[in-house]
């Protein structure tokens, strides 16, 4: 295994392109280490992009949104008041990948290459609407972050296409985020059930909605009718079980030795109303 | 005072001194198994198989011999033939002969100069398979027509029971228990509610922070040594004797620090590949540390269990009779824990009436070990949450209902022997008494109690003690310390001698320096070798009496051992001063020589635990997820030597226990897989799904120990399986009777309440 | 393959050795620089018995590379006490009775140090959640709890 430290993501693609066997980057680490512990993935070439310049960087943008660089830890995310003031779903979704070692090190970016339908920074992002730059041979291209994931393992990029920041969205006023999973104990488990609600309100109605879960399809999924059953009402009893309803239709899980497709597909439907009700409350300006 | 009359004033004993190697082990001092490394030393590793049975057809390691730097490849040829019985089993666990057993079953090991080479090395080596059908499931083992995990090996001559199995049922039993006394029918007949259900428990690890780890040296004379962390170097040394063909006598054994081991190091796994490849490589030391996954899928879980229990009870709570018929899979050889779980089901109990029946099986899984208490926690599962349903059912107190039917001295016990002093009602008692009781539940909360036993174990035991020339005292142990036996044993030999806790040094030696050792199982380890150090202390201390009794020149009998000091017996004696041990120490050479005491012998005077736990819980109905909310153990003790580290035991094993009960299981794939070999997927207990476990030690001396210690180690893992169940049941009112009681499981028990 | 020539500094010294780039950081510290104090639990960053910390951050070393040590400054609980003074931390542990077998007990140790260097006066949840990557087998946590709580309020005290 051969390991590199490029300076730009020029660089960083254009090894990734030419390389003729296997290559994976790195950036915090946390699944490319174990795999290669388990021998389950062993680059001929590894390519660290923490030595690009900016990659450490939460920047606002110029339309008011955010710029987090591709080697921000989920404990640097999280001490970051601003950005965890205006997204905390997003935020509380990456801090809960792994162990607080684990946050030391773990990045969006890594989470969401991973491919888990499970990864649990990523159904926040996708509620968020946010979305990355990939940095490819032919040169740069926004895309979707629910359009990164293509299946458990995989993702929709391309050789030598490696993504070199995320961006989130202006938050704007009276709106607000959570991330919700379920799992058996409290900690270091991965998501059975993952479901993120971001929303504006005006006044009590809600007006502007985007609904994602976890670990329940071979992706990620944003759910557009979770999203339509909450627009336009006040979170009432009816729009929450119309959000559950939707939720658990949108579901097409497994049986695995984390759940069971009985156990996903009803969690599903109770996590989402949880979220809702959080994410409602933080537009309101509740605590 | 009568001379055998337990003392319970000590000046030591029960106090909670800095352990002796606390310093080591909080700098990263302490050396554990993997942090030996010798000169000249190579790293090993080990071909497993992938598949859960399989015919090996063929094993090239020529790719892998072929890089530089690759010193030796064994396989099964460099082992001898020729051997039988428990030595044969565990040659074919340490290295598969023609057929893979189980996912995880050696195949090969090979030895380089790095760890990396040697894993590369290890993927190099082409195994070619035939898979076989295979079965993992104890119910599905142990159906008609069941693939055969070793057909012919079943050997029904050491049944105690007549055989009325069908042949296709028989070839994965290896071993039928049957005993009890009593009429259970009739005792079945006198009840006023007679219940009975079936209990399934999944197999569990010890979960041992520390993988299994050795260095291991031999040359072609057949003689070596080893560095491993083990609970017992001797075993190490009896075993891989035994499977590499040489004399026990040959090999040394010392034990590293262990990383805890709760059974599941009492045994070998793959020390004979570390010793075979040395001997290979031409003597030079091989290192070999598991990984995780290697320890699960292929170290010693315990069993899985299917259990059917029957029982009787009066209007007032009385037992009238009980019967249990337990069938457990220890893996691919015999020594699944059936009879130990079977002999602790009723032993809380008075039962006039009573009937066991076991079944050991085979399936196609690692060969299990033991783990705190095997079998205990299964039985108790099954049994404590059937007597609890039918207390619930006739609105008796469960409390209540153990305690009329509790064990005391002169009782007979349900697997045969009449107790001596033991202390299950001063448990419940106490139990009864403590302010968790009484602390309101709200909704979706449940409380729930249950009650456990362990035997524990005397053992082959082997300790020195000898004066040191300053008149301090050095210790001799074989047993290693898992959790504070050095602090325990130097209480207890400073106390014999009258000297100072500091004044005692306690070493864990190797094989060669002491007589056989069983390891720190049982409990026994604070039990045995603490009494055999206090027997040898005594004797240091008669000899240092007679000593004084030679210098001052008056009889041995005219002298006393009083606060570390040899003085005349009373004023007939004579008027001498008294002659400290540091006197008679620091002149030991020109007054006779050295003076040591040892004592070996198979200890006896073990006195059994009994606990109570009681466990509140909260459990979502959404989610069907469990929170310990209050967890609380009741424990008989004998005596504390150390009380911190007897509440580290009870804390300790009520946390294994709920890990048991709520989360952890092993995992097989419909293709015989382990599909949960990494602590991401055996879900142990956090710190965050905990509260604070609450700790009552009760003092019922044991009359068997001078200084009335009881074992305390295992007894604490037996009540938190059906006490988490039954708080469970009082939360929701769903009754689990299929370990774990995860998430998916429970929620899916709430709804089919809900439906109807 | 071809070894890669690492700069770093451990507990304050500053020491190089040769990575396979496949090695860990764990791996280096154990084996190259004969740091043993570091224990390898699981390999995949779940157990904690690897804690470290890299510029000040904790992390699990299984989880590092020994090539990314380039440059660093790592600490180990070999460097937790100050010559023969034992950190509050280590002395707790002892008095506590927190460890049993003591092989978490590094790990724990790193990452409780951590933890109240980031927040002096910790509940018993914050410290729960802080150490769930820290896995005890022995003690079922309580006096881990404890001992960490009691060091927290004597550095309170003495600061």
């Amino acid at each position: 295994m051969k390991y590199h430290t490029p300076s730009t993501f020029e660089d960083a693609s254009a090894l990734a392109a030419s390389a003729p066997g296997v290559t994976r980057f790195l950036a915090g680490g946390t699944d490319v280490l174990v795999q290669l512990r388990a021998e389950i993935v062993t680059p001929d070439d590894l390519i660290d992009i923490k030595h690009i310049p900016g990659v450490k960087e939460i920047a606002r943008t110029k339309d008011g949104g955010w710029r987090i660089g591709v080697a921000v830890s989920g404990a640097e995310l999280g001490a970051h008041a601003e950005l965890v003031s205006e997204w905390p779903g997003v935020v509380e979704g990456m801090e809960l990948v792994g162990s607080t070692q684990v946050q030391g090190r773990a990045t969006l970016v890594g989470n969401l290459c991973n491919g888990s339908p499970a990864a649990d920074s990523v159904p926040g992002l996708v509620a968020a609407g946010a979305t990355v730059t990939i940095t490819g041979p032919g040169g740069t291209r926004e895309l979707a972050v629910e359009e990164v994931p293509a299946g458990p393992g995989k993702t929709s990029l391309a050789k030598g296409e490696v993504i070199s920041a995320v961006h989130l969205p202006p938050r704007g006023d009276n709106a607000g985020d959570a991330y919700l999973r379920f799992i058996p104990r409290t900690e270091m488990d991965i998501a059975v059930v993952g479901a993120a609600v971001s929303l504006r309100l005006d006044g009590d109605t809600v007006t502007e909605a985007r609904v994602a879960l976890g670990a329940v399809a071979p992706t990620v999924v944003l759910v557009s009718d979770a999203a339509a059953a909450l627009i336009g009402s006040s979170l009432d009893d009816a729009a929450l079980d119309a959000l559950a309803a939707a939720a658990t239709a949108a579901c097409n899980p497994i049986d695995d030795k984390r759940g069971t497709v009985e156990f996903r597909t009803e969690v599903a439907g109770v996590l989402v109303k949880r979220a809702a009700r959080i994410a409602y409350a933080r537009a309101k300006g509740e605590k | 005072m009568p001379k055998d009359e337990l003392k319970s004033e000590y000046k030591l004993v029960g106090t909670r001194p800095d352990r002796p190697d606390g310093l080591d082990k909080v700098t990263g001092r302490a050396r554990y198994g993997a942090d030996f490394s010798m000169p000249g030393m190579l790293f090993a590793a080990v071909v497993r198989s992938p598949h859960a049975h399989a015919k090996i057809l063929k094993i090239d390691a020529s790719k892998a011999l072929a890089l530089e730097g690759v010193k030796a490849v064994v396989t099964r040829a460099d082992f001898p033939d020729g051997l039988t019985g428990e030595d044969w089993n565990l040659q074919e666990n340490t290295i598969a002969n023609d057929t893979a057993l189980y996912d995880g079953h050696a195949v090969a090991a090979v030895a380089a100069t790095s760890a990396l080479l040697a894993r590369d090395a290890a993927k190099l080596i082409e195994v070619e398979y035939q898979v076989l059908p295979h079965v993992t499931d104890v119910d599905e083992a142990f159906a008609p027509g069941a693939p055969a995990v070793r057909p012919g090996s079943a050997d029904h001559s050491v049944s105690s029971r007549e055989v009325d199995l069908p042949d296709n049922v028989r070839h994965n039993v290896v071993r039928e228990i049957e005993f009890g006394h009593g009429d259970v029918e009739a005792g079945f007949a006198e009840a006023d509610l007679v219940r009975e259900g079936t209990y399934k428990t999944e197999a569990t690890h010890q979960g041992y922070i520390e993988p299994h780890a050795c260095v291991g040296q031999m040359g072609a004379d057949g003689r070596g040594e080893m560095w491993v962390c083990t609970q017992g170097q001797w075993f190490i040394r009896k075993f891989c004797a035994a499977v590499l063909g040489i004399e026990a006598s040959g090999l040394r054994v010392t034990a590293s620090e262990i990383g805890g081991g709760f059974g599941g190091k009492t045994t070998i796994f793959m020390e004979p590949l570390a010793l075979a490849l040395s001997r290979k490589a031409g003597g030079r030391p091989v290192k070999l540390v598991m990984t995780r996954s290697e320890v699960l899928r292929a170290t010693g879980p315990t069993a899985s269990a299917s259990m059917d229990v029957k029982i009787g009870m009066k209007k007032d709570g009385t037992l009238t009779a009980a019967r249990a018929v337990f069938r457990m899979q220890g893996g691919a050889f015999p020594g699944s824990p059936v009879d130990l779980a079977l002999t602790c089901a009723f032993a809380s109990y008075k039962l006039p009436n009573v009937e066991h029946i076991g079944y050991d099986i085979l399936a196609n899984r690692p060969k299990c070990a033991a783990y705190r208490a095997p079998g205990a926690p299964m039985g108790a599962f099954a049994v404590e949450s059937l007597i609890d349903e039918m207390a619930r059912e006739l609105g008796l107190d469960p409390l209540d209902v153990r305690l009329k039917n509790a064990v005391a001295e002169g009782d007979k016990s349900s697997y045969g022997p009449t107790y001596n002093r033991i202390g299950l009602v001063e448990v419940l008692e106490a139990t009864k008494a403590h302010p968790n009781l009484s602390v309101p539940l709200g909704p979706n909360q449940g409380r729930g109690v249950a009650t456990g036993f362990w035997f524990n174990h005397g053992g082959e035991t082997s300790v020195s003690v000898s004066v040191t020339e300053d008149g301090t005292a050095t210790v001799s142990i074989g047993t290693p310390d898992i959790g504070g036996l050095r602090a325990s044993i130097a209480l207890m030999v400073a106390e014999t001698f009258g000297i100072g806790y500091d004044d005692v040094r306690v070493n864990v030696v190797e094989t060669g320096a002491l007589g056989f050792n069983e390891p720190s199982h049982g409990s026994r380890a604070t039990f045995a070798s603490g009494k055999a150090a206090v027997t040898s202390a005594q004797s240091c201390i008669k000899q240092m009496c007679q000593r004084a009794a030679d210098k001052w020149g008056i009889d041995a009998e005219a002298v006393e051992w009083v606060d570390g000091a040899a003085q005349p017996a009373g004023p007939n004696a004579g008027k001498f001063p008294p002659m400290t041990m540091k006197e008679i120490a620091e002149t030991m050479g020109a007054t006779g020589g050295p003076i040591s005491g040892h004592n070996e012998t198979t200890m006896d005077g073990v006195g059994a635990s009994f606990g109570t736990h009681v466990v509140d819980v909260e459990v979502d109905p959404e989610t069907g997820r469990t929170t310990i909310l209050r967890y609380l153990v009741v424990q008989d003790a004998g005596k504390a030597v150390h009380p911190s580290y007897v509440e580290g035991q009870y804390q300790g094993g009520a946390v294994q226990g709920i890990g048991w009960a709520l989360n952890e299981e092993y995992v097989y794939g419909k293709d015989g897989r382990l599909q949960n070999p990494i602590f991401l997927d055996y879900r142990v207990p956090v710190a965050s799904d905990l509260p604070m476990i609450d700790t009552v030690i009760v003092e019922v001396p044991n009359p068997g120990h001078p200084y009335g210690v009881r074992g305390v180690g295992e007894t604490g893992i037996t009540p938190p399986l059906p006490a988490v169940a039954n708080a469970i049941a009082d939360a929701v009112g769903v009754r689990m009777k299929h370990l774990p009681m995860n998430p998916p499981k429970v929620l899916a028990a709430i709804k089919a309440k809900a439906n109807g | 393959m071809t070894k890669v020539h690492v700069t770093t500094t451990v507990n304050g010294e500053e020491v190089e050795f040769l990575a396979d780039p496949r090695e860990t950081l764990l791996d280096c510290l154990r084996d190259k620089l004969d740091m043993t104090g570091a224990k390898e639990g699981c390999g995949t960053g779940d157990c904690g018995a690897c804690s470290v910390t890299v510029d000040g951050t904790l992390v699990c070393s299984c989880l590092v590379l020994g090539v990314e040590a380039q440059g660093k400054k790592v600490e180990t609980v070999e460097g937790i006490a100050d010559g023969e003074e034992l950190h509050p931390l280590q002395r707790k542990f002892i008095e506590h009775a927190a460890l049993q077998c003591g092989i978490c007990t590094p790990g724990f140790l790193v990452a409780a140090k951590n933890l109240l260097e980031k927040n002096p006066d910790p509940t018993e949840t914050e410290i729960r959640y802080w150490l769930a990557g820290n896995l005890c087998r022995c003690t079922g946590y309580d006096k881990i709890i404890r001992a960490v709580q009691d060091a927290a309020a004597e550095m309170r005290g003495a600061a």
